[in-house]
């Protein structure tokens, strides 16, 4: 709690885009995530590994409130996420107040999940236009840009069914990015998707790290990590184990859980496919 | 070369492979004449006798006096039918209407994460969907009976801010469309909740994540997917509902059915009159079946097998077209160069 009330009133251009403070989520009786910290700074690119089960994806869901932490505090710009500072506690904030918090965090989710009843150009209106009540006629131009900056500016009419996985994580990540987020949370991007479609996606990625946005991506995609990523986080049993450069984390890990990850995803690629 | 092949065979190769390849080249000839379709007799017997039966039931149908088609005729547009049409009619679409309403809110108590919303909900439906709407509609007309008096005042036995009689409250029509309607909500209870439940988890989480608020997001992301699946079988409740109507003639409202009953148990011309009302139920079902395909038509759109071109979003041609965003592409690619 000290923590949060610490970075309330000391607010600068260092200032993490993201801070997770002591996070803790239990299903159940069964504990996800212990005690998870980190700061994200702006422009940052951090990448999350870790095995499936660790709490990688449950963390970034915790960032933008689609799981409600059961302890601890994450701040987004400064604001705590969910609920309100008042006195001691941390008070619940109503979903209207939720939604509009959720609003500046861009969320790219592993089955895509792009809206089946709205053309690809719909899929991109629909939150600007009714969220941020901007004007079709502006967001629309936008849109397109986007749309053409993810090479699909010639499915803008066409239904999402019609496209391929790769073509429809694209367009959720221009969908994204429309509501012209702080930061951009990637939960498993390229796992539900056939592997030649994969470099597509990651190249959009690449391309939108390197125009300075905030990413928190979760992936299992070490390549994209050691090429991209500024910070490297690897989590285990609920709690960062490692963090640091690829360089470091990837290339020299220090903590026995990391090793043993690093070492089976090698032992994976190196079998050779029949 | 071929016939070479065929004798030198059987010295040559003694494996299995080896038979199969030869033996397919001297059948490429064969494989490659016209081929014959199967065909079915036992579907041409059917069919044949089957027109036999229609033929011979239409012969009756205009050979046999009984059927006194010059009566049907006489009274096909007769007042009393026509205004008990309009009954039947305004019957089905006020009842349906009040039916959808409430089967919409039990839906969403059924969903609630309020326990007592759910289990009152679940009453309901067991009740309802449980006893027959026959008897449900004269147990309503006879409602004075249990409670002479009908008002709204302070519960338990409290002073009565308004209310009247029973008989005075529950009219002839609003004992008719309150039993029409409470039973079918029951049913459009169940409809709606299937449909909602149709919509993966990921829309709602999808539609949260890019800050839309939950009116939002059920208005323009879930409720459209979920009527999808809810459209086609209130289609079949409407059509159903235009003849389920008819039980009210035990109440003595002279809806379709009971307005023929008035006229034929003095002129004895049953059959004709059955005739003339089965003609305007087909009627009325008709026109709603082709309304309901262009519905589902409209609301299955971008699924995959479905029309995946969009702009053809108008149910048979009436009202405004779905507002659409045009986007020309050479506009947008003038920009960025």
């Amino acid at each position: 709690m000290a923590t949060i009330a610490h970075t309330e009133h000391v607010r600068d251009q260092s200032d993490p885009i993201v801070k997770i403070v002591e996070l803790r989520k239990s299903f159940g009786d069964f504990e996800v995530l212990k005690s998870v910290n980190l700061d994200v700074y702006p422009g940052q690119v951090v990448v999350i590994l870790g095995r499936s089960g660790s709490g990688k994806s449950t963390m970034l869901r915790c960032i933008n409130h689609l799981e409600k932490p059961s302890g601890g505090a994450v701040l987004v710009n400064g604001e705590v996420v969910g609920y309100r500072l008042k006195g001691e506690k941390l008070h619940e904030l109503r979903p209207n107040e939720i939604a509009r918090q959720r609003a500046t965090t861009g969320m790219v989710f592993q089955s895509f999940n792009l809206f089946p009843h709205l053309t690809v150009l719909e899929n991109l209106l629909e939150a600007p236009c009714r969220v941020l009540r901007r004007s079709p006629h502006e967001v629309r131009d936008e849109a397109m840009k986007l749309l053409t900056s993810v090479g699909l500016a010639e499915k803008a009419n066409v239904y999402p069914s019609t496209l391929s996985g790769g073509q429809q994580q694209r367009v959720a990540i221009a969908r994204a990015l429309v509501m012209k987020p702080s930061v951009m949370l990637f939960d498993e991007p390229t796992s539900a998707l056939d592997p030649e479609l994969v470099g597509e996606v990651l190249e959009v990625m690449k391309e939108l790290a390197r125009s300075g946005m905030t990413m928190i991506v979760v992936t299992h995609e070490i390549g994209f990590a050691r090429g991209v990523a500024d910070e490297v986080v690897f989590m285990a049993e609920g709690r960062v184990a490692e963090q640091g450069p690829p360089s470091q984390v990837i290339d020299n890990p220090q903590a026995e859980a990391t090793k043993t990850f690093l070492r089976s995803l090698n032992e994976r690629r190196d079998t050779p496919v029949q | 070369m071929e016939s070479a092949k065929a004798k030198t065979h059987p010295q040559h190769t003694p494996s299995n492979a080896v038979s199969a390849t030869s033996a397919l080249t001297a059948d490429q000839e064969t494989l490659a004449r016209e081929t014959v379709p199967l065909r079915h007799h036992g579907r041409t017997v059917a069919a044949v006798f089957l027109l036999l039966v229609v033929a011979n039931l239409a012969h009756s149908m205009v050979t046999n006096q009984n059927f006194q088609w010059p009566t049907v005729w006489h009274y096909l547009f007769f007042p009393e039918i026509m205004a008990g049409l309009g009954r039947t009619l305004i019957l089905t679409v006020v009842s349906m209407t009040m039916a959808i309403v409430l089967g919409i809110l039990l839906a969403a108590c059924r969903l609630s994460g309020n326990k007592v919303l759910q289990a009152v909900a679940g009453a309901y439906l067991w009740f309802f969907r449980g006893t027959p709407l026959l008897i449900q509609l004269i147990f309503l007309y006879n409602l004075s009976a249990l409670y002479p008096r009908l008002g709204i005042g302070v519960p338990f036995g409290g002073p009565e801010l308004i209310g009247g009689s029973t008989n005075l409250v529950l009219s002839l029509w609003t004992v008719a469309l309150v039993g029409l309607a409470l039973h079918e909500s029951a049913y459009m209870a169940e409809i709606v909740r299937g449909g909602l439940l149709s919509v993966p988890k990921h829309q709602t989480e999808a539609a949260a994540a890019l800050g839309m608020n939950n009116v939002m997001a059920f208005g323009r992301i879930i409720l459209p997917q979920a009527l999808r699946v809810i459209v086609p079988p209130t289609g079949n409740q409407v059509i159903g509902m235009l003849k389920y109507s008819s039980l009210v003639s035990v109440i003595a409202l002279p809806d379709l059915l009971y307005s023929a009953q008035m006229i034929y148990t003095q002129t004895f011309e049953t059959i004709p009159l059955l005739i003339v009302v089965s003609f305007w139920y087909l009627l009325c079902t008709s026109i709603l079946t082709l309304f309901q395909q262009r519905i589902e038509r409209y609301y299955g759109r971008g699924v995959a097998g479905q029309s995946t071109t969009p702009g053809r979003g108008r149910i048979l041609g009436l009202g405004m077209p779905r507002k659409r965003v045009r986007t020309t592409l050479s506009s947008t690619t003038a920009e960025e160069g």
